[in-house]
C-alpha cells in the first residue's frame, strides 16, 4: 500500500527581550541557578503578572512578516498542571484568543517547487524552569532562571508532507525570526525548538490518520530523523494490522528512535481558563502601524534590492539573503571597502571562500575569524590589482589563522603583483630563452603552448606577475 | 485611658495635637490585645517590638510636624496580606511558617502614610468561609456574644476592631468577607470597586472577585483608610488607573434628594424578620432625611450564589496550585516520590473547606464541563451586572440587608456548607459585578448587630461613604460597642 505523510509543526521561539514576559527579571542565559528568578517567577503567594510590552511588539512583528492576522483583543489563559519546574502550578499561555491568527510561509519543497504552508496561529506564553536530575543523588534540582522567559509558539497547519519539507519549513522559520530580530535562533540553548505532529494515511485519502506528537526537537537533523523514524514506525504498525495510538513521543537521539511518553488516556486535562490576573491584551491599529514602520527589511525585499542595486543574479541574491547574518556581512563588506568594491566580487568571495572555510571549521558567520571589514581589506587589493585572486586565497588563509589584516600580510610577505612591464618582459625573455623547443613548437602552430609559457612566467614570478600585463606582453614576444 | 473608644479620626486629631503620642496609643492597644484577645482569638501574630519601633519613628515625625493624617495611627492587617519579615499564614497550616520577602501594596501604602501595624488577624483559611471556623489557628469569637461567630472570612479583623484592639483593620472581600463580618460585629466596612485597590501581595482566592478594604467603627474612618489604600498599581494589571477622588471632602453633603433603590428580591424568603425590621427602620430614617426611596428589581438575584460558587472555586483551584510543597509552605515528611510529595503536602496543608473548593473548581474547569459550568457562570455574571446597571439608571444607591441573619452560633452551620454559603446571599452580587459596597450597623436582633448594605455604581465610593456617613450623623448604632471590654 502507498502511504503519504502529514506533518504539522509547533515551533517555540524564545523572544529576544531583556526581561521576562511577566516580570522584570533578566532573561540572560547561563546565570547561576535561581539567580534570575524574582518573586513573580517563583510564584510566591500574592504576586501578580504584568505583561512586558516588548513581547507584544515582537509578536506583531512576526504577524506582519507572515501576513498573519493580528487579534485586536487577545487573551491570556492558564494551562493548569503540576510539575516542580512550573512554579505556579499553571503556565500562562493563550488558548481561545491567540495574539496572531492565520498566516502563511512559503518554502521550497524537496524538488525546488514553491509551497505555501499555512500558519494556524502564534501565541505568547511563558517558559517553565528546568529540572536538573543528574547533579544530586536521589534528588532533583530546580532551576527557575528560565521560568517566565517569553515564548512565541508558532503552530502550522498539517500542510507538510515529508521530513524534508518539515525541515525546509523549520529552517525558513528559523531564518525569518532572526531576520525580523525577534529570536536569536540559538538551538543549543533552546531558543528555537520544534514539536512535530506526525500521521500517515493512504495515498489520496482526505481523512487524517491518528497522529503522534514528538516533543522538543532541538536541531534540524533530529527533526528530520525523528519524523523519518516515526513515519516508518507508523507504516510498520498499520501494515502489521495494528493501530496508531494518539500519544506524545520523545525522540532519543542516541538510539535514533522515538519512544512513547504518555498516551491519550494519560494526557493532562489542562483545565484552561482565561487568566483573571490579566485583562484582555489590546493591540491597537496605531501600534501595529508603529511596528510596521520600524520593521526590519524582509528576505524577499532584500533579495530584490540586491538584484536591483548590486546587479546580482537572482540565485546569488537569494543565497546571500537566506540568512540575515549573511546578508548583513555582505553589505558590511561593501560598506567597509575603501574603493567602490564590485558587489559581484564580494558576493563570490562571501559565498565561496568565506563559506567554505566556515564550513570546514564548523563555524557560524558570527564566529568568523575574518569579519566584514577584514574581508573588504582583502578584496580591495584584488580590485586594485595589488594581488591576484589566486594569491588572495592564500592571503585569506593567512588572515584566517593569524587574524592579521590583508595589507600587513601582503606587505610582510612581499606578495604585491608585479605590474612593472619591464620586469615582466625580462622574465618573459628569460623563459623564452630557456625553452627553445617549446618556442619552436609554438611557432610551428601549437597555439595551446601559450598556457605553458604563462605558467612558466608565473612560476618564475612566484605568482606575482599581473596576469593581464603578462598576457598582453607574452604573445607578441612568442610570435616574434 | 479610654482612647480606644474614640474613632480613628478623633485619635488622629489627638496625635496631631500631641495630646497623645503614637507610642502611648500603640502601647495602649498592645496592652488591650495582651489582656483581651485570649477571649476572641482574633489575632495570629502580634509584633509589639516592631510596632513600638515604628510608633517611635512616627512620633519623631509628628514632633517635626511631618507626616499625613494617618501618621502614627495603629492598625491590624488581615493575615492574607504579605508583610516583609512578618509571618503571613493566610489562616492555613500550608503557610504556618511562611514569611514573604515583600510587602503587599496595601501594606506598603498604609505604612508609607505612617500607620503602625500592631498585629495580623485571624481569618478563614485562604479567605474561604463565612464564620472564621475554617482557620487552622482556631475559631474567632464574636466580641458581642460568647459562642457566636464573628463572620468571615475577615473574622479576626472584625472581631479585633469590635473589641477595640485597634481602631481599624484591613480585610478582603471576595463574596462578602468584609461586609458580612462588619455586619456581625457592628462595624463599618467597605469593599471598593474591583480594581480600586491593588491586589499585589494579597494572597489570591478568586482573582476576579477579590478586593481589599478597611474595617472601622465609622464611615469617616473607612474614608480615611480607603484614601490611602486606593489607586493604580503598576504591579497589578487589574488595578484601575481611574483617578482617586477625595473620599472625605464630600462626606458632609446631605441626603436631600438622594435616590435610594430597595430591591424587592432582598426581602424574600430566608431573611430573618428581626433583620428585616432593622433595615426597614433604616429605610425610614433615610426617607425622613430627605432621600427618595424607590423599589427596584434585580431579577437575577437568585442566580448569584450558584454563579459565585462556580467562579470563585474555579479560580481558587488554579490560584492554590502553587502551594505544592516544592518551593515554600508545608511539605510532608519523607516523600517517597513526586506524586507523594504533592498529595501529602496538600492533603496535610489544606483544611476541609479549601479542599472542597479546589475539588469543585477543578471539576467545573475540566474538559467537558467547562462550558456547562464556568462559561455559563460567566454569562450569568454578565446578567447580574446588567441588572445593577439597569437599576442605577433610576437610583443612586441600592440598599438592603447585608446578611439574612445576625451572627449565628459557633458550629451551627459548620457541617452544612450550603447553608453557610447562603450567608453570602446579598453580598456576592457586588463582587460578581465589581461594584463598591459597604456594610454599616443599623440596629440589633436579639442583642446582636445588624448590618445595612449600600451599593453604588463603579468607582462611586465617595458617594457610598457620604451616604453611610450621613446615616451615622442621624443614628448612633455605629457608636455601640460590646460591653465589659474596658
Amino acid at each position: 500500500m502507498a502511504w503519504e505523510t502529514v506533518i504539522g509543526l509547533e515551533i517555540h521561539a524564545q523572544l529576544s527581550t531583556n526581561t521576562k514576559i511577566f516580570s522584570g527579571a533578566s532573561t540572560a542565559f547561563g546565570a547561576e541557578p535561581n539567580t534570575q528568578a524574582c518573586a513573580v517567577d517563583l510564584g510566591l503567594p500574592g504576586v501578580l503578572p504584568v505583561v512586558n510590552a516588548e513581547v507584544v511588539r515582537l509578536a506583531v512583528r512576526f504577524a506582519l512578516a507572515t501576513n498573519s492576522s493580528i487579534t485586536e483583543r487577545s487573551q491570556f489563559a492558564r494551562k493548569n498542571y503540576f510539575y516542580p519546574d512550573l512554579p505556579k502550578g499553571y503556565q500562562i499561555s493563550q488558548m481561545a484568543l491567540p495574539i496572531v491568527g492565520p498566516g502563511e510561509l512559503t518554502i521550497f519543497d524537496g524538488e525546488d517547487n514553491q509551497k505555501t504552508i499555512r500558519i494556524t496561529r502564534a501565541h505568547l506564553e511563558e517558559d517553565a524552569g528546568k529540572s536538573v536530575h543528574d547533579l544530586f543523588t536521589g534528588q532533583t534540582g530546580i532551576d527557575l532562571n528560565r521560568a517566565g522567559t517569553p515564548l512565541l509558539e508558532i503552530v502550522s497547519e498539517p500542510d507538510l508532507s515529508s521530513a524534508v519539507e518539515a525541515v525546509a519549513y523549520a529552517k525558513k522559520m528559523h531564518a525569518l525570526v532572526r531576520y525580523i530580530d525577534i529570536c536569536d535562533g540559538n538551538m543549543q540553548e533552546g531558543s528555537f525548538r520544534c514539536d512535530a505532529n506526525v500521521s500517515i494515511r493512504e495515498k489520496g485519502s482526505d481523512v487524517l490518520g491518528t497522529r503522534s506528537e514528538i516533543k522538543n526537537l532541538n536541531s534540524f537533523r533530529f527533526l528530520e530523523r525523528a519524523i523519518d523514524f516515526e513515519v516508518e514506525r507508523q507504516i510498520d504498525v498499520l501494515e502489521g494490522g495494528g493501530e496508531v495510538m494518539q500519544e506524545t513521543r520523545l525522540y532519543d537521539a542516541d538510539r535514533d528512535e522515538t519512544r512513547s511518553m504518555r498516551s491519550k488516556e494519560e494526557a493532562f486535562d489542562y483545565r484552561y481558563f482565561p487568566d483573571p490576573d490579566l485583562p484582555p491584551l489590546l493591540v491597537e491599529q496605531s501600534f501595529i502601524e508603529q511596528v510596521r514602520a520600524s520593521m526590519p527589511e524582509l528576505q524577499a525585499d532584500r533579495a530584490k534590492r540586491f538584484v536591483n542595486d548590486y546587479e546580482l543574479s537572482e540565485v546569488d541574491a537569494n543565497t546571500l539573503t537566506s540568512e540575515r547574518p549573511t546578508a548583513d556581512y555582505f553589505e558590511a563588506t561593501l560598506a567597509a571597502s575603501d574603493s567602490a568594491l564590485a558587489p559581484r566580487l564580494a558576493a563570490t568571495w562571501v559565498m565561496g571562500e568565506v563559506f567554505s572555510r566556515l564550513n570546514s571549521d564548523g563555524l557560524t558567520l558570527e564566529q568568523s575569524p575574518v569579519d566584514a571589514t577584514a574581508l573588504a581589506g582583502l578584496l580591495d587589493r584584488i580590485q586594485d590589482n595589488t594581488i591576484s585572486g589566486k594569491i588572495a586565497k592564500s592571503v585569506l588563509d593567512n588572515m584566517w589563522e593569524s587574524g592579521e589584516p590583508a595589507d600587513k600580510i601582503i606587505a610582510d610577505k612581499g606578495l604585491q603583483q608585479i605590474t612593472d612591464t619591464g620586469a615582466i618582459e625580462a622574465m618573459i625573455d628569460e623563459v623564452i630563452a630557456n625553452n627553445p623547443e617549446q618556442l619552436a613548437e609554438y611557432r610551428a602552430g601549437k597555439d595551446k603552448l601559450i598556457s605553458y609559457f604563462i605558467g612558466a612566467v608565473m612560476k618564475a614570478s612566484k605568482g606575482k606577475a599581473n596576469p593581464g600585463e603578462l598576457n598582453k606582453l607574452l604573445k607578441p614576444k612568442l610570435d616574434g | 485611658m479610654d482612647i480606644h473608644t474614640k474613632s480613628l479620626a478623633e485619635q488622629a486629631e489627638l496625635l496631631q495635637q500631641r495630646k497623645v503620642s503614637s507610642v502611648e496609643l500603640c502601647q495602649h492597644y498592645l496592652d488591650r490585645i495582651d489582656r483581651l484577645d485570649s477571649q476572641f482569638n482574633s489575632l495570629i501574630t502580634v509584633d509589639a517590638e516592631r510596632a513600638l519601633a515604628a510608633a517611635k519613628r512616627s512620633d519623631e515625625k509628628l514632633a517635626k510636624d511631618e507626616g499625613g493624617p494617618l501618621e502614627g495611627l495603629p492598625l491590624i492587617h488581615k493575615d492574607i496580606f504579605c508583610t516583609d519579615g512578618v509571618l503571613t499564614t493566610c489562616g492555613s497550616r500550608m503557610l504556618e511558617n511562611f514569611t514573604a520577602p515583600y510587602d503587599a501594596t496595601v501594606v506598603q501604602r498604609l505604612q508609607n502614610q505612617g500607620m503602625v501595624m500592631l498585629a495580623k488577624a485571624n481569618m478563614d483559611e485562604f479567605a474561604m468561609g463565612s464564620s472564621n471556623e475554617n482557620s487552622y489557628f482556631g475559631n474567632v469569637i464574636n466580641p458581642w456574644k460568647v459562642g457566636t461567630v464573628p463572620g468571615g472570612s475577615s473574622g479576626g479583623s472584625a472581631a479585633a476592631v469590635a473589641a477595640r484592639l485597634a481602631p481599624v483593620a484591613t480585610g478582603t472581600d471576595t463574596g462578602g468577607s468584609i461586609r458580612q463580618p462588619a455586619a456581625f460585629c457592628g462595624l463599618s466596612g467597605i469593599k471598593p470597586s474591583y480594581g480600586r485597590v491593588s491586589r499585589y501581595g494579597m494572597i489570591a482566592f478568586a482573582s476576579s472577585l477579590d478586593q481589599a478594604g478597611p474595617f472601622a467603627t465609622t464611615a469617616k474612618d473607612c474614608a480615611m483608610m480607603l484614601q490611602a489604600m486606593a489607586g493604580f498599581d503598576e504591579r497589578d494589571s487589574t488595578s484601575s488607573d481611574e483617578a482617586v477622588p477625595s473620599y472625605t471632602a464630600g462626606l458632609d453633603q446631605s441626603l436631600e434628594g438622594l435616590k435610594i433603590g430597595v430591591p424587592s428580591e432582598y426581602f424574600a424568603e430566608g431573611l430573618d424578620p428581626l433583620v428585616a425590621k432593622a433595615v426597614e427602620q433604616a429605610i425610614e430614617e433615610f426617607r425622613q432625611a430627605g432621600a427618595h426611596i424607590k423599589s427596584v428589581s434585580l431579577p437575577n438575584q437568585g442566580l448569584c450564589i450558584p454563579a459565585y460558587y462556580v467562579v470563585a472555586p474555579a479560580e481558587a483551584s488554579s490560584n492554590l496550585s502553587r502551594f505544592d510543597g516544592v518551593r515554600f509552605g508545608h511539605r510532608c515528611d519523607n516523600p517517597v516520590d513526586l506524586e507523594d510529595l504533592y498529595k501529602r503536602s496538600r492533603a496535610e496543608g489544606f483544611g476541609d473547606e479549601v479542599k472542597r473548593r479546589i475539588l469543585i473548581g477543578a471539576y467545573t474547569l475540566s474538559a467537558g464541563f467547562y462550558d456547562a459550568y464556568y462559561l455559563k457562570a460567566l454569562q450569568v455574571r454578565r446578567l447580574i451586572s446588567d441588572d445593577f446597571q439597569k437599576a442605577f439608571n433610576d437610583v443612586d444607591v441600592i440598599l438592603g440587608p447585608t446578611t439574612p441573619t445576625a451572627a449565628f452560633a459557633l458550629g451551627d452551620k459548620k457541617d452544612d456548607p450550603v447553608s453557610m454559603y447562603l450567608n453570602d446571599l446579598y453580598t456576592v452580587s457586588a463582587n460578581l459585578s465589581g461594584l463598591p459596597a459597604m456594610s454599616i450597623p443599623c440596629g440589633f436582633a436579639d442583642g446582636l448587630p445588624v448590618g445595612l448594605q449600600l451599593v453604588t455604581n463603579h468607582f462611586e465610593e465617595a458617594r457610598l461613604l457620604q451616604v453611610a456617613h450621613q446615616y451615622q450623623q442621624i443614628t448612633d448604632w455605629h457608636t455601640r460597642a460590646p460591653e465589659g471590654l474596658d
